[in-house]
């Protein structure tokens, strides 16, 4: 059974926004999720889902306003002493979207390697340090790692800098790496260089990463489970060709049905035109409700849970995974 | 592969003049600045004048407060300029006056900006209560007017001289540059890679020093040059009207003897009009520098010569 | 037939501090009536470029360096701006990457459809606003929004918007940058159901630039495939689907990982794309080709054609150029 890395229970986080009766944008709401070792998990939803927000809550950028992450079973949201938050930084780092900002354009690639181990690895001398940063520089596949230490990003290209976001995060020694769409900016081309070395960390670094996205292709490519936000909410979960085959929730079947699949012969497009989700003072019931084919009566006046599917897979649909279908399947193993 | 190859997208703070002279040499620096025409004009002016300000005495072989000539005389080979209403020899002044007149202008400049930094970043990095404060207090100190300021600080203070003269430069000026930095630092705060600073375990006064600054160089420049250019221009105002000693040797106070005597009326037209074209050469120096600045972090702004086509 | 637009040896330079660069280096084709193209590439192949020069919407530093554009038989590069303004919206329109960009977000989007059609003659309120309506209709908008400011309207709203505005005259030819690249993939889906069913209704023909092949791979008659400035594989999308011709092509569709086929190991390609002002000799994609051989490091190869496609590539310099056989109607394409 592997290691529960990362727990999440009821996480939440509102944001206030102006205005005199004072509304709330429900960003995160009730989120229970669990990273184990050595996997990749897919956190996938759209604008509006609340998947960069639970990114900067795992990292602690944001503290939520209800609910509690558990670090190897440790409380962690409720830390305040440095040493703390910086052992838990070090466990835990994340790689930036936008391969254009995520680096600072005064500093070299090895100015910021090698503060980040200063930090994070204080047994490891000067000579130690180099070494250790040009071993990652070379994992993530930038070579000759000693002449890339000297480069300014506007040097680099955008994928370059991407896989020096992640030899950073390397650097630490992490048991987790919270990746918030590190390919979303990068040419195509580009990208399954990146989706590979996150599978490389995961099978010779023992690092687990979880990969947020908007592309449920790059998702499935490079992920063990998939885990899917909508307007806050995390709508279904479970391994990952289980619920890209087999899709329970609505939600899920819609983004299937729109994703662009050149080998496969054009599908029935579903009437939905892609409408944001509402996430400003929602109140209860299902939040997919307005654009679901299947509401009914129940969807207005309770949100929906997780029940279980089948093992390991759980959905949050009235209609299509009701309460009672947990009385009758049993959770073997997940 | 790391390939070297340069990104499309446009840098858009620091430049790459901030990286070529940290990662190489000055003569890098050089270079860059000679390929831009107004940088090189602006550099050769102030080159000049410092020159000037370091070694009149090569320039100018005169005793520029020896009051030994004839008064009011016109230019001749023997006085490039004429000399004053009180036989000084005008041009030996003129030389000797650039070094006072730089050193106001560059001191008030930089502490100048060194305040603005400090409360303009402060402002932007630290956000809310103490954000409000210190932009009020800018903008309270945007509005001041340096010449009231001053009569009220002359009633006071009859001997302070060049020191009064610089405060009263330092406090008028600061506030602008503030208000430029405060906006560019509260657009780069959210940056990922402050966000990735702080999460990599980085204190504050170090992602301030070591993280934001260096990325708002172009505009710390900028504004110092800015600065430099009003200081230059305000304190030749400030001692025309009397602030400041009257007895140091700067072009400011040449004017104001020159006003003193009725220089132009007087048949010496070149006193008051000499120190006047040096200052606005001065400033037109720090200027060039300054719009040359912004061309070369901007690759945008760079003038485009068209090609001839057949 | 004659094409609604033919493009000749268009070539466009960014003129910079070092010399110039060739953003988009002799590239040739033509559109028929009511054809869908797709302009596919990655960031630097010059794709928005050629789409602003066609459009002559370049500013400087880029500079049209040579070719021709001829719209309806008239060449559009000789043309005047009064010439060009009169052209523009009525005859060819525009729909840019980002509404957001492109509308005025102070005025509501009825006004900024009235002042388009004010600016082409209309002066009738009424047929002014019956034109704004229908055009909303079309694209699947309720005419209550011609009073909404842009940012009251929704990322998808607004890109229908944008449709919608460069519909109102019902031009011959839509040139469109990127339109869904701002949206999630439910809205793009949408939009481009929605302009297909509008070009099947309308008649229109559509220039689409994309960086995202498999988008366009159900939606476009035509694929013209760019790298480096240049036009390096042009074929029916059907076909470049199926038989990718050019290494660069090939490694481009491998790099889509699958939703539903078998799952594979990709391997994306090596390398970045050149600097426009430092191209490496030869062809090129050499640095980064798979299959490059030494012939390819000394000589760029031409535009050929391979039975009914055209690729730039020396593995097919043995095939003999000369004139294609007719093609049907919507493919015919002349040589550079």
């Amino acid at each position: 059974m592997p290691d529960v890395l990362l727990e999440a229970k009821g996480l939440t986080r509102h944001f206030r926004i102006g205005g005199l009766r004072g509304r709330s944008l429900h960003a995160v709401d009730d989120l229970d999720m669990a990273i184990s070792d050595r996997e990749v998990v897919a956190l996938v939803g759209e604008s509006g889902s609340g998947k960069s927000t639970v990114a900067r809550l795992l990292t602690m950028v944001y503290r939520p306003t209800k609910g509690e992450i558990f670090f190897r079973g440790k409380p962690v949201s409720q830390l305040r002493r440095r040493r703390d938050l910086l052992a838990y930084r070090g466990q835990v780092p994340m790689v930036f979207q936008d391969p254009f900002s995520s680096l600072n354009p005064a500093h070299t690639v090895g100015y910021v390697l090698t503060r980040g181990l200063k930090l994070h690895r204080r047994e490891l001398g000067r000579r130690e340090r180099q070494a250790e940063a040009e071993r990652v520089l070379e994992t993530v596949g930038l070579v000759p790692p000693a002449q890339v230490m000297s480069k300014y990003p506007y040097e680099l290209s955008g994928g370059q800098r991407q896989r020096v976001g992640f030899a950073q995060a390397l650097s630490y020694r992490p048991k987790l790496i919270i990746a918030d769409e590190p390919v979303s900016m990068l040419d195509v081309s580009i990208r399954i260089g990146l989706l590979n070395v996150m599978a490389r960390l995961r099978d010779e670094e023992m690092v687990s990463v979880l990969y947020i996205t908007h592309d449920i292709a790059s998702a499935r490519y490079v992920s063990d489970r998939v885990l899917v936000m909508y307007a806050g909410h995390l709508v279904e979960y479970g391994p990952v060709e289980e619920v890209l085959q087999e899709p329970v929730h609505p939600y899920t079947q819609l983004l299937l049905s729109a994703v662009p699949d050149p080998r496969a012969p054009l599908g029935v497009t579903p009437p939905d035109v892609g409408e944001p989700p509402r996430v400003v003072d929602p109140g209860e019931g299902c939040r997919f409700r307005w654009r679901c084919p299947l509401a009914a009566q129940v969807c207005s006046q309770a949100t929906p849970r997780l029940e279980l599917v089948s093992p390991g897979h759980r959905a949050a649909c009235h209609v299509n995974a009701p309460a009672s279908t947990s009385t009758i399947a049993t959770e073997v193993g997940s | 592969m790391a390939t070297a190859a340069a990104e499309q997208r446009p840098v858009p703070f620091a430049g790459e003049l901030w990286q070529r002279a940290k990662g190489g040499t000055l003569g890098r620096l050089l270079k860059a600045v000679m390929s831009n025409r107004k940088a090189t004009a602006g550099l050769v002016i102030l080159l000049a004048f410092s020159f000037l300000a370091l070694f009149p005495g090569v320039v100018a072989h005169d005793n520029p407060n020896a009051e030994v000539y004839p008064p009011s005389l016109g230019p001749s080979a023997a006085h490039l300029l004429g000399t004053t209403a009180y036989g000084q020899d005008l041009f030996a002044q003129l030389v000797y006056s650039t070094r006072q007149s730089m050193f106001i202008a560059v001191v008030a400049g930089g502490l100048a900006t060194v305040l603005s930094v400090a409360v303009g970043v402060s402002a932007a990095y630290l956000g809310g209560l103490a954000d409000d404060v210190l932009s009020l207090v800018t903008d309270v100190f945007l509005v001041l007017p340096a010449f009231p300021l001053v009569v009220v600080i002359a009633a006071y203070s009859k001997n302070g001289g060049d020191s009064i003269l610089i405060a009263v430069l330092v406090v008028t000026g600061w506030s602008y540059g503030a208000r430029q930095l405060r906006v560019q630092a509260l657009s780069l705060r959210n940056r990922d890679f402050l966000v990735a600073a702080r999460l990599r375990g980085e204190r504050s006064w170090r992602v301030i020093f070591s993280e934001l600054l260096p990325t708002m160089t172009s505009l710390i420049v900028a504004i110092f040059l800015g600065t430099t250019i009003y200081s230059v221009i305000t304190a030749a105002g400030l001692q025309f009207v009397g602030l400041g000693n009257p007895e140091t040797l700067s072009w400011g106070t040449m004017l104001y003897w020159a006003q003193n005597n009725e220089a132009l009326q007087a048949g010496s037209p070149l006193w008051a009009i000499m120190p006047g074209v040096c200052i606005a050469l001065l400033g037109a120096g720090f200027a060039l520098l300054q719009y040359a600045f912004d061309e070369v972090s901007n690759p945008a702004l760079r003038p485009v010569r068209r090609r001839r086509r057949r | 037939m004659t094409p609604v637009l033919s493009v000749r040896g268009l070539s466009v330079d960014y003129l910079g501090q070092g010399g110039a660069a060739r953003a988009v280096d002799s590239v040739s084709f033509d559109l028929s009536s009511g054809e869908f193209l797709a302009v596919v590439g990655e960031s630097g192949c010059g794709k928005s470029t050629l789409l602003f020069a066609i459009a002559r919407l370049l500013s400087p530093p880029a500079e049209l360096a040579g070719g021709s554009v001829t719209f309806r038989g008239i060449n559009m590069v000789a043309m005047s701006d009064k010439q060009l303004r009169a052209l523009r919206w009525s005859a060819l329109s525009v729909v840019m990457q980002s509404a957001m960009n492109a509308l005025n977000p102070v005025t509501s989007i009825g006004a900024q459809f009235a002042d388009s059609m004010r600016a082409h003659g209309e002066r009738d309120k009424r047929k002014i606003r019956a034109r704004s309506e229908e055009v909303l209709r079309m694209v699947g908008i309720d005419p209550v929004h011609l009073r909404s400011y842009p940012h009251q309207l929704s990322g998808g709203m607004r890109q229908r918007a944008m449709i919608a505005m460069a519909l109102l005259f019902s031009p011959e030819l839509i040139l469109m940058d990127e339109p869904t690249s701002a949206l999630d993939v439910v809205a793009q889906r949408s939009l481009m159901v929605q302009v297909k069913q509008l070009q099947a209704q309308l008649g229109f023909a559509v220039i689409f630039v994309t960086h995202d092949m498999s988008l366009v791979s159900h939606f476009s008659d035509r694929v013209l495939v760019m790298y480096a400035g240049q036009v390096v594989e042009s074929q029916a999308t059907q076909r470049l689907f199926e038989a990718p011709l050019h290494p660069y092509t090939q490694g481009l569709l491998d790099a889509f990982p699958s939703v539903r086929g078998p799952k594979a190991v990709l391997e994306g390609i090596p390398g970045s794309p050149p600097d426009l002002s430092r191209l490496p000799a030869g062809c090129n994609f050499s640095p980064r080709c798979p299959k490059v051989m030494p012939a390819c490091l000394e000589e760029g190869p031409g535009l050929r054609n391979v039975g009914e496609a055209e690729v730039r590539c020396l593995l097919y310099a043995k095939q003999v150029p000369g004139r294609r056989p007719a093609a049907p109607a919507g493919e015919e394409a002349l040589r550079a």
